[in-house]
């Protein structure tokens, strides 16, 4: 049993389209993650999975019912929100249980329910605290206990780590992910973050442009991205995107400079090329073989980002060990290796399928 | 700058003492102050803080017509209007009004607020509507509500004509005239509160709403356990000011029944308006504004001290 997203569609009345024919299948007790630039409508859909948006067209169905009219409370889920909802005038224990005294259960459920679920997310020391009292990874880590509490085999999560410092946000997210496995249940998660995406899911759906750009696991995201856009989404620093010609059935020439041969056949006459920054290799060089100029050289420890511009102008980053030596406005040379991926003109991914790269 | 060490040391010493007194002023802060407060200062002391000292100084003591002191009588003049049956009559009288008109503009208030924030077409309408009693002169509102309370021709009458029921004749029976009072009173206030529990109403925010919906809870339960916890400062502000103003109440009362029928609605205010004005005994009248007072800041004190821990979340 699962959720299903059958031509999901949301529009407004104003003819504005927000979400144009989602389709997804979101397997039980999977992490399921939804990313995309902000405005992509992401958030909209986790609403309307809720049941706190109406959608226009399509349908939703959660473990084989269809659930496009039931209102949230009949839908069996949790919702995490980004900015926690906590009642302020409540301290941590009874906001774990407000949900469960409204519906009217027995008191020593709801206190069984309550603790267990507060000692779930290390907080049972806390519980007597006002929401004022606590800090931003202490309120996230109760806005948890109260959808652990709940018991719902769903749970929906709108960028929950978003107004968290980065220390934290790393410390939550392995917090959430433990969660999600102890519990064992289904977590649909919206961020705008694809590192949140990569090191949490188990699929991610990539949203951009109100349409669903690619769904897959992170390594299938990563090396096999569906187009240009998912290749620039993910990854830091971003894929460089740069203009090829074919020169012969397995080589071809990028930015009209250095050669790649590929070990595959190339159609396309006039193709963009992908390559990754660690796929670069640069290469000091005289002025007569430089074919770019160093613009700044980021220091990242066991590593160094060169960013540079090719004689035409366009502009690329590249990884380097960190011991390379490179000073700003220096001549070097780019080349690549042969790992590179291949979109055509309309930006789809045209690199033939290699299974192996994923199971690396 | 040539000094000896000797005359180093005591300059130091000054500037260690002057840091201890915090908050002493030069001649400078001392004049930019008199030049902002002054005037303030002095249109307060004219207009509020003489009269009152000067209306306590007269209740301890008698008057002639002009108002001037004749006799040291010191409590005396509270001593007669504690045991006088008509006054105490007075204070129930407006202890019964002041429950009332808080009770139900703040239910009133409440309910229309709580309509008015749903999200319907048209609703805008609504929040104008009921809002519109801000804009409304007490002279204009109690025309106004004589008419509907015109017991020959008024609005009341016509409706339970057209019913076939018993008329009821608002303002010459005692108990009907004070409700008569506080149904225009509330009307009046309603406008103010209304706009300000809306507000509040509007500020909650909506993902509150919105995880109580996913987990399941009625909007009934909502409301008294989401909605009036948040707004609860607000209640705290409008109760209180709804007291004060309600114990202030004047305009109404002269306009519609001039404290009638047999005294049925003669509040603390305006019994101390007629003795001093028609009765020309303005010791006694300021015995009874004194007590007003007491009895006000009693309230209030009382509210600070046992709500305004609660409603601070």
């Amino acid at each position: 049993m699962s959720t299903l997203l059958t031509n999901v569609c949301k529009q407004y009345d104003q003819g504005k389209t927000v979400l144009k024919n989602v389709t997804a299948e979101i397997e039980t007790g999977e992490f399921f993650v939804i990313v995309g630039p902000s405005g992509c409508g992401k958030s909209t859909l986790l609403r309307m999975i809720a049941g706190l948006t109406q959608i226009s067209d399509g349908e939703i169905s959660i473990d084989g019912q269809v659930v496009n009219n039931l209102p949230p409370k009949d839908r069996n889920l949790t919702m995490v929100f980004q900015s926690y909802a906590l009642f302020p005038f409540l301290s941590v224990w009874d906001n774990v249980a407000f949900g469960l005294k409204a519906r009217k259960h027995d008191q020593s459920e709801v206190e069984e329910r309550v603790n267990n679920a507060l000692k779930m997310v290390n907080l049972e020391d806390l519980k007597d605290r006002k929401p004022r009292e606590l800090s931003g990874g202490q309120r996230q880590r109760v806005a948890l206990a109260r959808a652990v509490a709940s018991d719902a085999k769903i749970c929906l999560m709108d960028e929950p780590l978003s107004n968290l410092d980065a220390q934290l946000r790393i410390k939550m997210r392995q917090e959430i992910y433990a969660l999600q496995r102890k519990l064992g249940i289904t977590l649909i998660y919206v961020t705008h973050d694809q590192v949140e995406a990569m090191t949490m899911a188990d699929h991610i759906m990539v949203l951009h442009d109100s349409k669903v750009q690619q769904i897959g696991t992170p390594a299938e995201i990563y090396k096999t991205p569906a187009n240009e856009f998912v290749a620039g989404f993910f990854g830091v620093p971003p894929i460089n995107i740069l203009y090829a010609t074919k020169i012969s059935d397995k080589a071809i020439r990028v930015n009209n400079d250095f050669q790649v041969d590929l070990d595959q056949t190339v159609t396309e006459k006039e193709l963009k090329v992908g390559i990754r920054p660690n796929e670069l290799i640069v290469e000091k060089a005289d002025e007569l073989s430089a074919n770019a100029t160093v613009q700044n050289v980021e220091f990242l420890g066991d590593e160094k980002i060169v960013y540079a511009t090719f004689s035409n102008g366009n502009e690329v980053s590249a990884i380097v060990p960190s011991d390379a030596h490179f000073d700003m406005f220096e001549n070097i040379k780019i080349t690549s290796t042969n790992n590179v991926l291949l979109f055509n003109q309309d930006g789809i991914n045209v690199t033939a399928n290699r299974e192996d790269l994923i199971n690396a | 700058m040539l000094k000896t060490s000797a005359t180093d040391v005591i300059p130091e010493k000054k500037v260690e003492a002057k840091q201890k007194s915090k908050f002493k002023l030069t001649a400078n802060d001392k004049y930019y102050a008199s030049i902002f407060a002054g005037p303030s200062l002095f249109l307060l002391g004219l207009f509020v803080f003489y009269p009152m000292f000067r209306t306590l100084y007269i209740s301890l003591f008698l008057t002639n017509t002009f108002g001037n002191t004749t006799l040291f009588v010191g409590l005396e003049n509270y001593v007669k209007l504690i045991s006088s049956p008509d006054f105490v009559s007075s204070m129930w009288v407006t202890l019964v009004y002041v429950v009332g008109v808080t009770f139900f503009t703040i239910a009133m208030g409440l309910l229309l607020a709580n309509l008015a924030s749903q999200k319907l077409p048209g609703i805008a309408i609504f929040r104008t509507l009921y809002s519109v009693t801000m804009g409304v002169s007490v002279s204009v509102a109690a025309i106004f509500w004589l008419f509907i309370f015109n017991p020959s021709a008024g609005f009341f009458t016509l409706l339970t004509k057209m019913l076939n029921l018993p008329t009821i004749n608002w303002l010459a029976n005692p108990t009907n005239a004070m409700w008569a009072i506080i149904i225009t009173t509330v009307w009046m206030h309603l406008g103010f509160v209304f706009l300000v529990f809306l507000g509040a109403i509007e500020s909650v925010p909506t993902t509150l709403y919105e995880a109580a919906d996913v987990e399941g809870v009625s909007k009934h339960y909502q409301f008294f356990h989401i909605t009036l916890p948040m707004i609860s400062p607000t209640l705290f502000f409008i109760s209180t000011i709804t007291i004060i103003g309600s114990f202030k109440s004047f305009g109404l009362i002269d306009l519609i029944t001039k404290g009638g029928p047999t005294n049925a609605t003669n509040m603390l205010v305006y019994r101390i308006y007629n003795d001093a004005f028609f009765g020309g005994n303005y010791a006694k009248s300021s015995a009874e504004a004194i007590i007003l007072t007491v009895i006000i800041a009693f309230f209030t004190y009382l509210q600070f001290k046992f709500l305004e821990k609660k409603v601070n979340y």
